[in-house]
């Protein structure tokens, strides 16, 4: 199906439950909405988006609205479809782990990285970083550590641009 | 009686957790494995990854378009060409640049030599995980030639930084066609070796068929791809299914796991894909460097790259399986945001689920079949 058709499905099945980012072919979702919707794609066998490819966390830079994109393929209609759910302030976006398990591991990866909370995630812990560091290291707003376990970390960027 | 006692109380039964890794010479780098076993059986695998993470994308957010290139290179170390593939069929789609043939061409011949040199490794060193040397030596061999074709193509054996976004960085140099036809026509019965030396070898074969069998179903909701899913049998292969560069001008078939030595999806199907490959891939040079057009390979590089606001998701069939590159720009020369899907940190994460009830030694093969290269899980 194309995106439009996409569009129209879910709309008759979900009504307002999603919107269209304006000249962009993504789905917007908010975090509330995010489980029937999530469930409708993987699902409904029109859709059958059987392939989560990537959870992609993003940082809009205002310092609390974060987003995750999810990047889902249907590798039997050969259909495809990019779907975000943003959040502020910190609230939990539904886990999708019990619909694709590939979610689990880049779930985990978006929140080591961006600090993104997944509610229902079955062991919601850092993956690619130490179990103990501070803060998100993605997050427009962080800043790196003077100290790591008493190391000074070099800070010099001189030759860096 | 109070023998009995004491008996039970040495012999206490119960769950052991056994550590692999993370400097273990089958775990193909450095990958820590918590293997939760009941006696000899796995019930339970954790991977611990992240041991080599270098921050590729935190450096993307300081880093010009071009100054990437070299990054993406030590993501996949026995597979660069086809990360800086990857991310240069992202980064054109997001500037909309035509490409001129030639550039299409020397691409498809150089990611496919890349894809015949990573799968000889995998081989290789699937071969030295069940205990068989010679394979691994031969493999090696066969690969140092591809390795001096990148040589004298760009000067560098490993890591090359010779695709870029909107070409490449040298034009072929002189009788490199011939010297690649050579090679492909040296390789040919090398395979045929290399299948009687291993895939054949009937302790291999003991060693591997029926074992860690993934089902397509779960490998595609595990998001597992490559050669390891179409090892289940899946029809699956970005070349053929979508395209991308010019793959649809060749003519190449995917080769399916079809369970000749046990089970459809069992380890051995997983390793025998790849050796299929191989001759596939050697099919699509042999067409691309009889069609090689002339033209300029600099012609479309742009000056300054500079896209327009906007994101872009660019799919590409790696050795390991699917990239993906997820680039979210604002308009200046360095991206806001880079994601890269990693093929093998998806294909890792199945590994408990295939590997539950298989001896600790066969965890071994399993994880040998995945092809797993940590510098690209961790990043």
């Amino acid at each position: 199906m194309t995106f439009a058709d996409i569009i129209k499905f879910v709309e008759t099945k979900a009504a307002g439950k999603s919107s269209i980012i304006e000249g962009k072919e993504v789905i917007l979702v908010s975090p509330d909405n995010w489980v029937e919707i999530s469930t409708l794609l993987k699902n409904e066998s029109k859709l059958d988006f059987d392939y989560l490819m990537c959870i992609s966390s993003y940082d809009k830079g205002d310092n609390k609205t974060y987003g995750a994109a999810y990047n889902l393929f249907s590798t039997t209609i050969n259909h495809y479809l990019e779907v975000r759910v943003e959040t502020e302030d910190g609230t939990a976006i539904p886990s999708v782990t019990s619909l694709w398990q590939a979610a689990d591991w880049h779930e985990r990866e978006a929140f080591d990285m961006m600090g993104l909370q997944f509610e229902g995630h079955p062991n919601l812990k850092r993956i690619l970083l130490s179990e103990d560091w501070d803060g998100y290291p993605l997050r427009k707003d962080y800043k790196e550590p003077d100290y790591y376990r008493g190391m000074p970390v070099p800070k010099d960027k001189t030759y860096w641009d | 009686m109070e023998e009995q006692a004491i008996a039970k109380s040495v012999l206490e039964t119960g769950e052991m957790v056994l550590n692999m890794g993370p400097q273990h010479p089958s775990t193909h780098g450095v990958l820590r494995l918590k293997i939760h076993t009941d006696g000899e059986i796995v019930s339970k695998i954790e991977p611990v990854i992240g041991y080599l993470h270098r921050c590729f994308e935190k450096h993307c957010e300081y880093l010009s378009y071009e100054q990437i290139v070299p990054f993406t290179d030590r993501c996949d170390y026995l597979a660069s060409m086809h990360m800086d593939h990857a991310f240069s069929i992202a980064v054109e789609k997001l500037l909309d640049v035509e490409l001129p043939e030639r550039v299409e061409y020397i691409r498809v011949i150089i990611a496919e030599l890349q894809r015949i040199a990573s799968h000889l490794v995998a081989l290789g060193t699937f071969g030295l995980d069940v205990g068989a040397i010679t394979p691994f030596t031969w493999a090696i061999r066969d690969r140092e030639r591809i390795l001096d074709l990148f040589e004298a193509l760009c000067g560098a054996r490993l890591l090359y930084n010779y695709i870029w976004p909107g070409g490449v960085s040298h034009d072929l140099p002189p009788k490199f066609v011939e010297r690649t036809l050579d090679f492909l026509d040296y390789f040919d019965p090398q395979i045929d070796e290399f299948n009687n030396l291993l895939s054949t070898n009937k302790i291999f074969i003991e060693r591997t068929g029926d074992v860690g069998v993934l089902p397509p179903d779960v490998g595609i909701n595990f998001g597992v791809t490559g050669p390891s899913l179409r090892g289940s049998g899946v029809n699956w292969d970005l070349r053929k299914n979508e395209p991308y560069s010019i793959y649809d001008k060749f003519d190449f078939d995917v080769p399916l796991g079809e369970g000749t030595m046990g089970t459809i999806g069992d380890t051995w199907d997983r390793y025998y894909v790849r050796v299929l490959e191989m001759r596939e891939s050697a099919k699509i040079i042999r067409q691309a460097c009889a069609q090689l057009p002339d033209g300029d390979v600099h012609e479309a590089i742009p000056k300054k790259i500079r896209p327009a606001v906007g994101e872009v998701y660019g799919r590409y069939e790696s050795a390991r399986g699917d990239v993906g590159f997820y680039i979210i720009s604002n308009g200046k020369n360095i991206p806001l945001r880079v994601k890269m899907r990693s093929p093998a940190f998806c294909n890792l994460s199945v590994l408990s689920e295939i590997a539950e009830g298989w001896m600790i030694s066969d965890v071994i093969a399993i994880l040998g079949s995945l092809d797993i290269v940590l510098g690209e899980i961790d990043r």
